[in-house]
């Protein structure tokens, strides 16, 4: 039998870089098949190339042993290639119905149409338990039931082929469960799927089969059955890396960040945040556990001095902060420093040349000025210092910033926040989007700067992630601390209730 | 759907504005092949009557100098997200400054007389600038709206005080006094000659250089200072100023301010260089095209001189034409500025697709 997908030394460069090196990759039909690699290893403008976005500069695609040419989005549906991408494609006020039948809806009127759709949602939930209620407007779904939609998209224009783009980082466990039990109904129909992904656990708990991009290249194509985590994290990085964070005990100092009775509202005048207390002491790390959009952007953005606080007090090194205080440049030049969740949207310029988004917020530096201007030269120089350091590629200070992929942006930030020597240091999905070898990196930085004596609150999605950096986890649901733990004395049922709202009775 | 467009910074800058340049040339060559005018001698007429002699190029460059005001201004605005379409009011207001300081100044020694004007223009401009940014930034009204009002309050507000107020005793004209003779800006063709150098008589005098020097101004304020990496933040990513700790209610204020500053050179070039005397309605729509300048430059001081005086010629140029050419009235001139703004401004996205496209389309593509 042929494979659903062949791929014959695809080639593609963008001006310097060279994105795919001669890839080969073979997919059979009714399988999972992975596809990890650092960010930049060229997963994605695989996947591009495979969907239309970009065309090769050379190679070949086969899919079901044609040879097929994929120009636009158009060819790839025609091809019966379906994407699911990490950012939704929908119209949020518009139904679910509506958002399956845009650019299909077959004629003028809309009617006949409407009752297609209606007959093939019913079958598609019948067949793989795609459950959802067409009349429902997409923008009231939860993230999971959005991408839902999206997968009931791509097969109602009759995908056999689907591609996942890290289909699990916007979603919680559970949800990532229901996904998985989709993707298995949907091979044991003979459809085939292509996932992307950072996360090991995943490949091994999904995938038949997973391939290895470095660099532009495939390195390794393995059966899921008979490799490992630590062989596929090797693969990825080219060397070994450990998957744990190590850690030796450390006894915390005074506190430094003491939060009393804090309450933020949003701009509506909810309030995302509730009566919160804990205290951040020197050379700890607290962790803020829960399901996202449960406060913790608002936690962490009131703190930093985004926000209006609506009630409780806020004491830096033992003083309380004052309304004007509570300012993000005046907090910064104390030394409460802040790496936000969302970097593209908050802690970078993409516009901006990478060294000036690496002087956002420090521009009054003096070391920068030459007279009343900025200086340039001192500037770029203090940013290839740095991209030296964490290891930045390409260690190109004057490349634009929405160029670099997520993981060195986030390594920009963490540069540019770390390296001033923070007394506090706020970091909210430190490796959200970013590839494993970078991962360690930032565990381990941060866990260096903790034994030096720094507090750290750190907010993350990833339970994982908050478990084995922690000192001690805080719970948030609702806005509410819902409970406290420290990391040996928990786990992830534990933690779960918690962030499901079951407080302790303790 | 389709992929993000990545083009060298030379095609970005030069190829592009070239090719819709010469686009809109074709395009406005038909429609004169449509009146029955021979496109080629048009063309001819209004190359030399714009560059062919020394006196049309010093108009040429007259004209470019209100539109390198203008166009600056649009450009520190649209840095700051900002669109500023108040230039001709704020370059009405400038006139109004410069009029108030030179009519009633006229004691203090010569000398003076031309920076006091000067900073007067800008003063009066950037006031008239400030309100809709203060509004914009405390109130949230809409840059757009506010800035088109105030186009209209200061036309009526001129009116007003040249009929009532600032008339010269006697004028039926609405227009105020000559300025005292110190605060005029000497005409080049003036001032070359006190250096023996003979050039024809035109317009352009000095202010072209004062207009030069604020495009270096303007480079060094959005580029090299911090007080333009925080109007460009604001405008890039204003979720990130906020993170950052820039204010955008501040840049929104100053960088209204300087924008409305700048503008008020245009009346510093209209009314100290040439009319030197306050009269109605100046501005002359110099404020608008400067929309179209900004855009085609890139909003880079460099692509707004090089713009400014591509619609410099058009000005001087279009007047010659409709001189020799009865067919080709100064509405048609005025078509032509309109192929050429719709061309470089609102087809902009169009022809960076198609030199991509043709940048990227390499013979080696994938086999079928």
């Amino acid at each position: 039998m042929n494979p659903a997908i062949e791929l014959i030394k695809i080639d593609k460069s963008f001006g310097p870089v060279h994105a795919n090196r001669a890839v080969d990759l073979r997919v059979e039909r009714g399988t999972i098949h992975g596809i990890v690699g650092e960010n930049g290893a060229g997963k994605s403008t695989l996947m591009s190339i495979l969907y239309g976005f970009y065309e090769a500069d050379s190679g070949e695609i086969r899919v079901n042993g044609e040879p097929v040419r994929i120009r636009s989005s158009a060819d790839a549906i025609e091809a019966g290639i379906g994407m699911v991408h990490q950012h939704f494609m929908l119209v949020e006020t518009l139904t679910v119905l509506e958002n399956v039948m845009l650019g299909a809806e077959g004629g003028a009127l809309l009617a006949r149409g409407t009752a297609r759709v209606r007959a093939e949602l019913r079958r598609l939930s019948d067949d793989y338990g795609l459950v959802i209620d067409p009349d429902a407007e997409v923008g009231d779904l939860s993230v999971g039931l959005q991408q839902r939609v999206e997968i009931i998209k791509a097969l109602y224009r009759g995908a056999d082929i689907l591609i996942l783009d890290e289909p699990t980082a916007v979603l919680t466990p559970p949800e990532a469960e229901a996904l998985f039990g989709l993707l298995r109904a949907l091979r044991a129909q003979g459809k085939t799927v292509i996932l992307i992904t950072h996360k090991l656990h995943e490949i091994m708990a999904i995938t038949d089969r997973v391939s290895v991009m470095r660099r532009g290249e495939m390195v390794a194509h393995l059966n899921t059955a008979s490799t490992s985590p630590p062989e596929l994290a090797e693969a990825m990085v080219g060397r070994r890396v450990l998957l744990r964070v190590e850690k030796g005990a450390r006894a915390p100092g005074a506190p430094l960040l003491e939060v009393e009775g804090l309450s933020v509202a949003d701009m509506l005048g909810v309030f995302r945040v509730q009566d919160v207390s804990f205290q951040v002491r020197a050379g700890e790390i607290v962790g803020i556990a829960g399901v996202a959009g449960n406060g913790q952007s608002e936690l962490l953005e009131a703190i930093a001095g985004m926000r209006p606080v609506a009630a409780g007090t806020i004491r830096f090194e033992g003083r309380e902060l004052a309304a004007e205080d509570r300012d993000p440049h005046e907090l910064r030049r104390r030394g409460l420093l802040h790496v936000p969740e969302d970097r593209l949207r908050m802690g970078l310029v993409p516009q901006f040349e990478a060294f000036e988004s690496a002087a956002l917020g420090f521009t009054d530096d003096p070391a920068f000025a030459r007279g009343p201007l900025l200086d340039h030269g001192r500037m770029v120089e203090d940013l290839a210092a740095k991209m030296e350091k964490y290891d930045v590629r390409p260690p190109s200070p004057r490349l634009k910033t929405s160029l670099f992929s997520g993981g060195n942006q986030q390594k920009i930030v963490l540069a540019r926040e770390i390296e001033r020597g923070p007394k506090v240091l706020l970091i909210g999905q430190p490796t959200r989007g970013v590839d494993i070898g970078a991962i360690e990196f930032i565990h381990r930085r941060l866990v260096e700067l903790r034994d030096a004596g720094v507090g750290i609150l750190l907010v993350s999605v990833e339970l994982e992630e908050v478990m084995s950096l922690s000192d001690r986890i805080l719970v948030l649901c609702g806005g509410r601390l819902t409970g406290e733990r420290r990391p040996d004395g928990t786990d992830e049922r534990d933690l779960g209730l918690l962030m499901a709202g079951v407080e302790d009775a303790a | 759907m389709s992929a993000p467009l990545t083009i060298p910074r030379w095609a970005d800058v030069v190829l592009v504005p070239l090719v819709s340049v010469a686009s809109a040339f074709l395009v406005a060559g038909l429609v004169v092949l449509f009146i029955g005018e021979d496109p080629l001698s048009v063309t001819r007429i209004l190359l030399q009557g714009s560059l062919g002699s020394g006196e049309g190029l010093g108009f040429t460059l007259f004209y470019a100098t209100n539109f390198i005001f203008t166009g600056l201004a649009v450009a520190v605005a649209f840095h700051a997200g900002l669109f500023n379409i108040g230039g001709e009011g704020q370059a009405t207001l400038g006139g109004l400054g410069i009029a108030l300081a030179l009519l009633n100044l006229g004691f203090l020694p010569g000398f003076l007389l031309i920076p006091v004007g000067i900073l007067a223009a800008a003063a009066f401009g950037a006031a008239w600038a400030f309100v809709p940014g203060y509004l914009q930034a405390r109130r949230g009204s809409h840059i757009v709206i506010t800035t088109i009002m105030f186009n209209w309050l200061a036309t009526v507000l001129m009116v007003y005080l040249l009929g009532n107020v600032l008339r010269e005793t006697g004028s039926m004209s609405l227009e105020t006094r000559a300025f005292p003779e110190a605060s005029h800006v000497p005409a080049l063709h003036e001032f070359l000659g006190l250096f023996g150098v003979a050039i024809p008589t035109s317009q352009l005098n000095l202010t072209l250089l004062v207009a030069l020097a604020a495009c270096v101004a303007v480079w060094l304020l959005i580029y090299r200072s911090r007080l333009g990496f925080a109007i460009r933040t604001v405008g890039a990513n204003p979720t990130a100023a906020a993170y950052a700790g820039i204010s955008a209610t501040r840049v929104t204020v100053i960088a209204m301010s300087v924008s409305g500053a700048l503008a008020g050179g245009l009346a510093v070039n209209e009314l100290m260089g040439y009319q030197h005397r306050l009269l109605l309605d100046f501005t002359a729509g110099y404020g608008f095209i400067g929309i179209a300048v900004a855009l085609m430059g890139r909003a880079h001081p460099v692509g707004i001189v090089f713009a400014s005086i591509l619609f410099g010629m058009l000005y001087q140029g279009g007047a010659e034409l409709a001189f020799e050419k009865p067919a080709i009235t100064r509405d048609m001139i005025v078509v032509i500025g309109g192929v050429l703004i719709l061309f470089a401004g609102a087809l902009d996205g169009l022809f960076r697709r198609l030199v991509a496209g043709a940048l990227t389309r390499r013979p080696r593509a994938v086999e079928a």
